[in-house]
C-alpha cells in the first residue's frame, strides 16, 4: 500500500469508530482507497442508515427535481402536500427560454396541496380538477406530468387511470409519474422512473420531418447555469445537428422526435442511461457518454464523437478545437499558475465526481478525494481509472465521516452541495457548491471552462479567507 | 482576459442564432399567439377565471410542517431536529434552510423506505437514535414526523417509550416529538407543534415553584434572525431576565472562525424545562404560537400574552408596552431615544412612501405588522395575500385596513403569488413586499420588490438585519425608501433625475 492508501485507510478505521457496530459494518463497504484496476470495489446504491445524516434526497427530487422539472413547456405537478414543490421551486438553474406562464413553466411551483381530506377521500378527483384547471389558465402549455409524493403511493390513488382520462379529455399527453419519496435509496430510483414514464408516455410520439445523417440528441444535460448550449454550441459547430434536449431547456416535441437521432449523446450517465439502452434496444440507435468539462476532456470526447460520423464532420471537428484553443490557452495561462498544486475534494451527485477531475487537472490541480451520492456500481467503475492510487473514495459519505475526511486532509477547496457549503465555511476552507455551479456556470464546454477556471480562484483565492483571526488572536493560534 | 458567465454569454449573436436554431425543434408557439396569450393572461377575464380554480395551487407562499418543526428545534441548546420519514424532506429543509440563512443546518431523517411503508418505521427510529447520538452527540433530540410517517400512522410516543425499554437512549435523554403532517396547515402550524411538544417534554413532572423571574419570550416563525437578538438587546436594555424560547441566532447565524460547531446557542434546556415557573410569556406571532400559548398559560396558570408581531413603531411600543406591565421594569432613555431616531427616519422619508400603493405576500402576523408599518408611513395597502392565512387573520388584517379607511376586498387567504399577479396585473400598485418568491412578479409587473420575510433566496444578508423593535422600523424604512427612489431613478428619463431628496 502506498503512503498516501495507508494513511487514507487508517482515517477511515478511525472515522468510522464511533459508529454503533451495526452502520460501522455497513458504512466500511462505502469508504475505500483507490486502486485504479477496480480492486476494492466501493459499495453503493443501498439504504443509507438511519440517523447518520445523509446528503441524499428522494425519488421525487430524481424525477421532478433532475429529469422532468426542465422540460419547458410541460406542467409539472407536485402532487401531494405542499412542501416538497415548495423547497424544489427553481432551486436547480434549470436556464430555458420562453415566457413564465405562457409557453414556458420551469421556475414554477405547482401542486395539489393536499389536505386532510385528500388523505382520507383520495386525490383523484382532484387531481382530475386540476388538470382541466392547468388546460384552461395555460392553454399553451404542451403537457402535464404528475409528480407523485409520498402520501398518493400510500393511500391507494389511481394516478394512471386519472391521467388516461385526461389525455382524452383534454387532448394533451398527461403523464402520471410514481415518483413517491419512499422508493428506492435516493434520487436514483427518481431518474430510473423519470426516464421509464419519459418512454411509456412521451418517447416516439413525434416526428421528425426531415431526417439527416448528422442527427443527434443531447442527453443528460439539464442546462444548468447555460451548460447544455454551451454544449450544443460545440456540436452544432462540428456540422452535427441536435434535434433534442433531454432535458434542460428541452421541450415534449424534442423528447418525442428523438428516435430519429443517429446517435445519442449522453453526459450524465447516472440520471439517462435508462433512456439510451431503451433506445439502442427498441430504435437501435448507438449511445456514447462524453465529458465536455475542461478542454482535454472536451478536445478527447470531440475527437470521440466525430469518428463515429464522416470525415466532413472529423475536419469540422478539428477546426472547432483549433478555433478554441486560444482562449483554452489564455485561461489555462491565467489561471494554472493560481491554482497550481491546490488539492480539491468533491462530493457530488451524478457524473460530476468523475468528469469534473479532468477539468480540475487542467488547472494544474489534484484530486484528492471524490464519492457519490447516488451513484451505482457503474459510475464507480468508471471512476477507478480516473484516479491514482490512494485516493479516498466515499460513497452516500455522512455529514460525520465527510467533516473528519477534510479536517484531516485539508484540502485547498472542498466542491460539494449546499448543505455541505457553510459547514466548511465555518471551517475557513475555500468551497463551491458544484451542484448548480454555486450560481454561476455554465461549466460545459469551451465557454464553459473560463467561468469554472475562473470560479475555482476566485474562491480559493479570496482575501476574505485570510481575515479569520483577528490581531490579537494570532499568539493563540501560534 | 474577461470571462463571459452566464449574465452575460448568451446575449452573444452565436448563442442568438442558436436559440433560433433550437426553436425550430421545439414545436413552438406561433410568436403572435403566445403574444395573444400572454396579454390575456394579464387581464379581467383571466382573473376571474383565475380566482375561480379550485384544486390547482400556482405558486403558493407556504410550507410545510415539518419544516417549521425543524426551524423550532434548532432554536435549542444541543439539539439535533431529526424527521422520522422519508430522507429526502430532511434533505429539502436543510437546503431551504441553507438556502435562505447561508448556514449550515445539521439534521437526521431516519430514512424511511418501502420496507417501512409496509411493516411502519420503529426499526428505523430505533436505528436512527442510536446512530445519531454516537455521531452527534447532542443534548437532545427533537422528532417531528413526515407526512409518509403520519399516512402509515406510526405512533411516536410509543416508539420513542420503545426505544427507551430497548436501551437505545437512556432514560434521561431528552426526546420530544411531534407530529406534523404536511397535509395540515403549513410551517407555521409544525413550528407551533414541535415548540409546545418541546416544552411540554422537558417541563413534565416538574415542581410548580417559587417563580423564576424571569420573561419567556416565545418569537415565533421568523427568518429575520436579526428579530431574535434585536429581542434580546431590548430586554437586556430594560435589565428583564429572560428567555427566548426557542433562540435559534447563533446556530443559523454563526461568526467565520476556523471550527465548525454543531450546536452554537440556542435556549438553555433547562431554562426551557423552567418555563412552568416563569414570570409570564410574550408571544410575539400569533399563528404560530397558538397551541404553544395555550399550553403555557394552562401549565401552570401564569400570565400568557400574545402581542402583535412588533414590526413597526406603534406595535413595538405595544410589546414594551406588556413587558412594562408584566415585569414593572421601565424603558430606558436610551430606547427612547431610539424611537425618536426611528420616528424622525420615518418622517424624514414620508414623502416617497405616502400614497404609494403597495401589495404585500407573507405569513399572517408579518403581514398584519408590515400593514402597521405602512400605515405609520402612509402608503396605502392594496392587495394582501396570505396563502396561509385563516378567518381571523382576514378580520384583522381588514380592521387595520379599515381604519386607514380602505374598504374591503384586499385581504386574500389561501391564495397564492398567482393569483397575487392576477391583482397587481389588473389594479396596478408602485411597490411589492415580501418574499424572493416575488421576484417573477416583480419582473413582470416592472416593480420593484422589497424582500421581506421568508425564504430570501436570492439577496445577501437582510435576515441578518431585525423588522422587528425601533431598529426594525428604521431597517424597514429604509430599504422601503430607497427603493422607491432607485425605482424613480431607474425610471427617470432625465429631465426629473434629482441629484438631492
Amino acid at each position: 500500500m502506498s503512503e498516501p492508501a495507508e494513511r487514507n485507510q487508517a482515517l477511515i478505521e478511525e472515522t468510522l469508530a464511533v459508529y454503533p457496530e451495526k452502520a460501522r459494518k455497513e458504512r466500511a463497504k462505502h469508504l475505500q482507497v483507490n486502486d485504479p484496476g477496480g480492486g476494492c470495489p466501493v459499495k453503493s446504491n443501498v439504504k443509507s442508515r438511519p440517523g447518520v445524516m445523509t446528503a441524499r434526497g428522494c425519488a421525487y427530487a430524481g424525477s421532478k427535481g433532475v429529469v422532468w422539472g426542465p422540460v419547458k413547456d410541460m406542467v409539472h405537478v407536485s402532487h401531494g402536500p405542499v412542501g416538497c414543490g415548495q423547497y424544489s421551486w427553481a432551486g436547480r438553474r434549470n436556464y430555458a427560454g420562453g415566457e413564465r406562464g405562457v409557453d414556458s413553466f420551469t421556475t414554477f411551483h405547482i401542486t395539489s396541496d393536499f389536505q386532510e381530506r385528500d388523505i382520507v377521500f383520495g386525490g383523484d378527483k382532484k387531481l382530475a380538477q386540476l388538470c382541466r384547471e392547468v388546460r384552461e389558465l395555460f392553454p399553451l402549455a404542451k403537457g402535464i406530468t404528475i409528480q407523485s409524493e409520498c402520501p398518493v403511493g400510500l393511500i391507494g390513488d389511481d394516478i394512471e387511470a386519472v391521467a388516461k382520462q385526461m389525455t382524452e379529455e383534454l387532448g394533451i399527453p398527461v403523464v402520471p409519474v410514481r415518483c413517491e419519496g419512499f422508493r428506492g435509496v435516493s434520487q436514483s430510483l427518481g431518474h430510473h422512473i423519470a426516464n421509464d414514464s419519459i418512454r411509456d408516455h412521451v418517447l416516439g410520439t413525434r416526428q421528425l420531418p426531415d431526417p439527416g445523417p448528422y442527427d443527434v440528441a443531447l442527453i443528460g444535460d439539464y442546462n444548468i447555469g447555460g451548460d447544455a448550449w454551451a454544449s450544443r454550441r460545440i456540436l452544432e459547430e462540428m456540422g452535427l445537428r441536435v434535434i433534442a434536449q433531454w432535458s434542460g431547456d428541452g421541450t415534449l416535441n424534442e423528447l418525442g422526435q428523438t428516435p430519429a437521432a443517429k446517435l445519442n449523446l449522453i453526459h450524465c450517465y447516472r440520471s439517462m442511461n435508462y433512456i439510451c439502452r431503451h433506445m439502442e434496444e427498441t430504435y437501435g440507435i448507438p449511445w456514447m457518454e462524453y465529458n465536455f468539462f475542461g478542454p482535454t476532456r472536451t478536445k478527447e470526447s470531440i475527437r470521440k464523437i466525430a469518428q463515429f460520423f464522416d470525415g466532413r464532420i472529423q475536419e469540422c471537428s478539428e477546426a472547432v478545437i483549433q478555433k478554441y484553443e486560444p482562449l483554452m490557452r489564455q485561461t489555462i495561462e491565467r489561471y494554472r499558475p493560481r491554482l497550481e498544486g491546490k488539492r480539491v475534494m468533491l462530493y457530488v451527485g451524478g457524473l460530476r465526481p468523475r468528469h469534473l477531475v479532468g477539468a480540475y487537472e487542467d488547472l494544474g490541480m489534484e484530486v484528492i478525494g471524490t464519492g457519490y451520492e447516488f451513484g451505482h456500481s457503474d459510475d464507480y467503475q468508471r471512476t477507478y481509472p480516473e484516479l491514482p492510487a490512494g485516493v479516498i473514495l466515499y460513497d452516500d459519505v455522512t455529514a460525520w465521516e465527510f467533516e473528519r475526511f477534510v479536517e484531516r486532509l485539508a484540502p485547498d477547496l472542498v466542491a460539494s452541495g449546499v448543505k455541505e457549503k457553510y459547514v466548511f465555511h465555518k471551517m475557513g476552507l475555500p468551497f463551491r457548491q458544484m451542484h448548480s455551479w454555486d450560481y454561476s456556470g455554465p461549466y460545459h464546454g469551451f465557454d464553459g471552462f473560463p467561468v469554472f477556471a475562473r470560479d475555482m480562484d476566485m474562491t480559493v483565492n479570496n482575501p476574505s479567507w485570510s481575515l479569520i483571526r483577528a490581531p490579537w488572536d494570532r499568539k493563540e493560534e501560534a | 482576459m474577461r470571462v463571459k458567465d452566464h449574465n452575460h454569454l448568451f446575449a452573444e449573436p452565436e448563442y442568438r442564432e442558436l436559440f433560433e436554431t433550437k426553436r425550430s425543434f421545439e414545436d413552438a408557439a406561433d410568436p403572435a399567439e403566445a403574444d395573444r396569450v400572454a396579454a390575456w393572461t394579464r387581464g379581467g377575464e383571466y382573473r376571474e377565471k383565475n380566482f375561480a380554480r379550485q384544486a390547482l395551487k400556482v405558486d403558493p407562499a407556504k410550507a410545510c410542517q415539518p419544516l417549521g418543526a425543524f426551524l423550532a428545534a434548532a432554536g435549542f441548546a444541543g439539539t439535533l431536529p431529526f424527521a422520522h420519514g422519508s430522507q429526502g424532506c430532511a434533505a429539502y429543509f436543510r437546503s431551504h434552510f441553507n438556502r435562505h440563512f447561508k448556514e449550515p443546518f445539521a439534521a437526521v431523517s431516519d430514512s424511511m423506505t418501502e420496507e417501512a411503508a409496509v411493516f411502519g418505521g420503529l426499526n428505523n427510529l430505533l436505528e436512527g437514535l442510536e446512530n445519531a447520538r454516537a455521531l452527534y452527540r447532542p443534548e437532545m433530540i427533537a422528532v417531528c414526523t413526515t407526512c409518509m410517517a403520519e399516512v402509515i400512522g406510526d405512533d411516536l410516543s410509543s416508539f420513542i417509550q420503545n426505544a427507551r425499554e430497548k436501551g437505545v437512549i437512556p432514560a434521561d435523554f431528552p426526546v420530544p416529538f411531534a407530529h406534523t403532517p404536511s397535509f395540515a396547515g403549513s410551517h407555521l402550524t409544525g413550528y407551533d407543534n414541535m415548540l409546545r411538544g418541546i416544552l411540554s417534554h422537558l417541563s413534565a413532572g416538574r415542581e410548580s415553584g417559587p417563580g423564576n423571574g424571569r420573561l419567556y419570550v416565545v418569537p415565533g416563525f421568523d427568518g429575520h434572525v436579526g428579530d431574535l437578538r434585536e429581542v434580546r438587546r431590548l430586554l437586556a436594555a430594560m435589565e428583564v431576565p429572560h428567555t427566548l424560547v426557542p433562540d435559534y441566532a447563533d446556530r443559523l447565524d454563526s461568526p467565520l472562525t476556523g471550527r465548525y460547531e454543531l450546536y452554537p446557542g440556542g435556549t438553555p434546556l433547562e431554562e426551557a424545562a423552567d418555563c412552568g415557573n416563569a414570570l409570564a410569556a410574550v408571544c410575539l406571532q400569533r399563528w404560530s404560537t397558538q397551541k404553544t400559548a395555550e399550553f403555557l398559560a394552562a401549565e401552570r396558570g401564569r400570565e400568557v400574552v400574545t402581542v402583535p408581531m412588533p414590526v413597526g413603531i406603534r406595535n413595538t411600543d405595544r410589546l414594551l408596552e406588556e413587558v412594562r406591565r408584566l415585569t414593572g421594569r421601565a424603558v430606558p432613555p436610551a430606547i427612547l431615544a431610539e424611537r425618536g431616531r426611528a420616528v424622525d427616519a420615518m418622517a424624514d422619508s414620508h414623502p416617497y412612501v405616502h400614497g404609494r400603493r403597495v401589495a404585500l405576500a407573507g405569513d399572517p402576523d408579518l403581514v398584519l405588522g408590515l400593514i402597521s408599518l405602512l400605515r405609520e408611513l402612509g402608503a396605502e395597502v392594496v392587495h394582501v395575500v396570505s396563502t396561509n392565512g385563516d378567518a381571523a387573520f382576514t378580520q384583522e388584517a381588514e380592521a387595520l385596513l379599515a381604519e386607514a379607511g380602505a374598504g374591503p376586498g384586499a385581504v386574500h387567504t389561501g391564495r397564492d403569488l398567482w393569483h397575487l399577479r392576477s391583482l397587481v396585473l389588473t389594479d396596478p400598485v408602485d411597490l411589492l413586499i415580501g418574499s424572493s418568491q416575488l421576484k417573477w412578479l416583480a419582473r413582470e409587473a416592472g416593480l420593484p420588490l422589497v424582500r421581506v420575510g421568508f425564504p430570501l433566496m436570492d439577496r445577501h444578508h437582510l435576515h441578518r438585519y431585525p423588522i422587528v423593535g425601533y431598529q426594525g422600523a428604521l431597517n424597514l424604512t429604509t430599504w422601503i425608501v430607497n427603493t422607491v427612489l432607485d425605482e424613480l431613478d431607474r425610471s427617470s428619463d432625465g429631465r426629473n433625475f434629482d441629484f438631492i431628496r
